[in-house]
């Protein structure tokens, strides 16, 4: 079972400029979450911190008790080993083919063999689908054979927690798609704890079992799907709907005075009712996802807290089972 | 703009600190030792050799026409020398080893920076300090001490052959003034020097490497800055030695 990530009123500025100030949150053991956010909002920032590649100004961030942001540098690289990250373009070693990339964490903190290690990577490497290209350096395949090619990596040491920075980016629908399949696939067979940070609707809508959301300089919400996706928050279902109307402009945000005369002028755009796409299930012949059930509990439990539309899709997904088809569910606002 | 300078001689000094201690630190990359021992030698031994002939010659002649005047033409031999050997050649072997190597090491590590991949590595809990960074300063270090053997030797036979040949003077003198004026601490000087030499050479390129700005344009400043300050700090450490070492080591003539 993978581990949980409490992150704690951190704070992030590079020089003078603040990136995002203030964001708790606790990543559930061995679920998938997603974090959402405008481009430039500090979503990559936020992945990096986690690791503990750069250093917030403060608030913590804990891992088995381990502090990624002030304990001793040695208690850090320690802790790293539970994490796997996939770059965005892959991050592979130039100078090495991608059999010797993806068994360079084992070749560096195992003492396995040669044989083990090239049964363990030509597991990996068929499990990213990538079989037959193993001898090609990185330099002669595509983008998204090299994403792969970094998740394949990032997967050897049979990690605890799973970091995807933007899998889908520079990925054709399709290939989006079978990748948020994977990932799910993934977390059915090793039960670890995912933090995906994208911009895709897709795989926002059908991966996650928590999200959240970056926006000026805050974390706008974090928690289970259904509230952000009933959310009534003009950022996020801006963003949901991809439209241009809303605080959310072309540099950033927009200033009060272009969103009035937004606003006079956007009657036209009513809050038209937002499906819950059902959460993909792992592909046939794989074991359930063992998140499903914590998660259930734990959902369950904090029911009072969440907002009635929440609770009422919430309730409503539940009441379903695993296996309804896709039923359309109003947004809040629309007068259901 | 001063404290500015003074983190970056800050950062400069941790990074060495931080290399020193990884140079102990268990497993020692000695692959990648070797690969680099290799790459830095075989970029700087032909221009050294090629270099320190006529850098010898120049200096041959200008002490050869100097002490003519002076009427102490005897005395040539041993003052060429000690210049050569003191000076000239751990010099020339900085100069190529930062030029040649030291470049190459800082676009190497500045290109796998800005590709994220030692990010990547820290990430897999490796510390580029001690895969990347030790293995390249020990290999420039060692290659520093070896080549300066090699100029010493090139430079000061150099020196003899012009002597000899092109300003009339004696084998005989040339040899005696040689052993009243030189001593073994001389040599000893000059491969300490070419060793620290090695050492700054190898941490500022490195030092500029893992810390470029923004994007492949960066990498290309990075790599010229590098060379520029390994030169300043060159030329100054090597003014501070040889102040040091003629204050604590009495000449053998006087």
């Amino acid at each position: 079972m993978g581990i949980e990530v409490v992150v704690e009123g951190l704070t992030m500025s590079f020089g003078k400029q603040n990136i995002w100030q203030d964001v708790s949150l606790t990543l559930p053991a061995g679920e998938v979450s997603v974090m959402l956010g405008p481009s430039g909002t500090g979503k990559t920032v936020f992945l990096k911190s986690l690791i503990g590649l750069l250093k917030p100004q403060q608030g913590r961030v804990l891992i088995n008790g381990v502090d990624m942001v002030n304990s001793p540098e040695r208690d850090i690289y320690e802790t790293r080993k539970l994490f796997g990250l996939m770059f965005q373009d892959g991050a592979l070693f130039g100078s090495m083919t991608l059999f010797d990339n993806i068994a360079f964490p084992l070749r560096e903190h195992t003492r396995k063999r040669e044989s083990e290690i090239r049964r363990i990577v030509m597991e990996r490497i068929e499990l990213v689908g990538l079989l037959g290209a193993e001898d090609k350096l990185p330099g002669e395949i595509s983008g998204g054979m090299r994403k792969r090619a970094g998740l394949a990596r990032a997967l050897v040491l049979d990690p605890q927690i799973v970091l995807c920075d933007e899998p889908d980016s520079g990925l054709d629908p399709v290939r989006t798609a079978y990748l948020s399949q994977l990932l799910i696939d993934l977390n059915a067979r090793i039960d670890a704890t995912m933090l995906i940070v994208t911009h895709n609707l897709d795989i926002a809508a059908t991966v996650p079992d928590n999200m959240g959301m970056f926006f000026r300089r805050r974390l706008v919400t974090f928690g289970p799907r259904e509230v952000l996706l009933t959310s009534d928050e003009p950022v996020v279902t801006q963003f949901l709907a991809g439209r241009r109307e809303g605080p959310i402009g072309m540099s950033e945000e927009k200033d009060a005075a272009l969103l009035a005369a937004e606003a006079a002028g956007s009657a036209s755009h009513p809050a038209g009712p937002r499906d819950i796409v059902p959460q993909l299930e792992p592909s046939p012949g794989l074991p359930p996802r063992a998140a499903v059930t914590r998660r259930r509990e734990r959902v369950l439990r904090m029911l009072d807290q969440l907002p009635p539309a929440a609770r009422a899709a919430i309730r409503d997904t539940y009441a379903r089972g695993a296996a309804a088809p896709t039923l359309t569910m109003p947004a809040p606002g629309s007068g259901s | 703009m001063i404290a500015g300078a003074l983190r970056q001689t800050g950062r400069l000094f941790a990074l060495a600190a931080e290399v020193s201690r990884a140079v102990f630190r268990r497993p020692f990359q000695f692959r990648e030792f070797v690969e680099q021992f290799w790459f830095v030698a075989s970029v700087t031994i032909l221009p050294a050799a090629l270099v320190s002939i006529p850098f010898g010659a120049v200096i041959a002649l200008q002490v050869g026409s100097l002490t003519q005047q002076l009427g102490a033409q005897s005395f040539t031999g041993g003052a060429s020398v000690l210049a050569v050997i003191q000076q000239a050649s751990p010099l020339i072997v900085a100069l190529l080893i930062a030029g040649a190597g030291g470049s190459a090491i800082c676009a190497d590590l500045g290109s796998r920076k800005i590709r994220e991949e030692l990010d990547a590595m820290e990430v897999m809990g490796v510390s580029p300090v001690q895969r990347l960074v030790v293995p390249r300063v020990l290999a420039t270090m060692a290659v520093a001490v070896l080549l300066n053997g090699m100029v010493s030797v090139v430079g000061t036979l150099g020196g003899y052959f012009f002597n000899i040949v092109l300003q009339g003077g004696t084998p005989g003198a040339y040899l005696s003034s040689f052993s009243a004026l030189a001593q073994l601490p001389d040599l000893y000087i000059s491969e300490l020097k070419a060793l620290v030499f090695g050492f700054i050479a190898g941490i500022v390129a490195a030092y500029r490497g893992l810390n470029p700005r923004g994007g492949p344009k960066g990498v290309g400043d990075a790599v010229n800055q590098s060379v520029v300050i390994t030169f300043m700090l060159l030329f100054f450490v090597n003014m501070v030695l040889t102040g040091i070492y003629l204050q604590i080591v009495p000449p053998k003539g006087g």
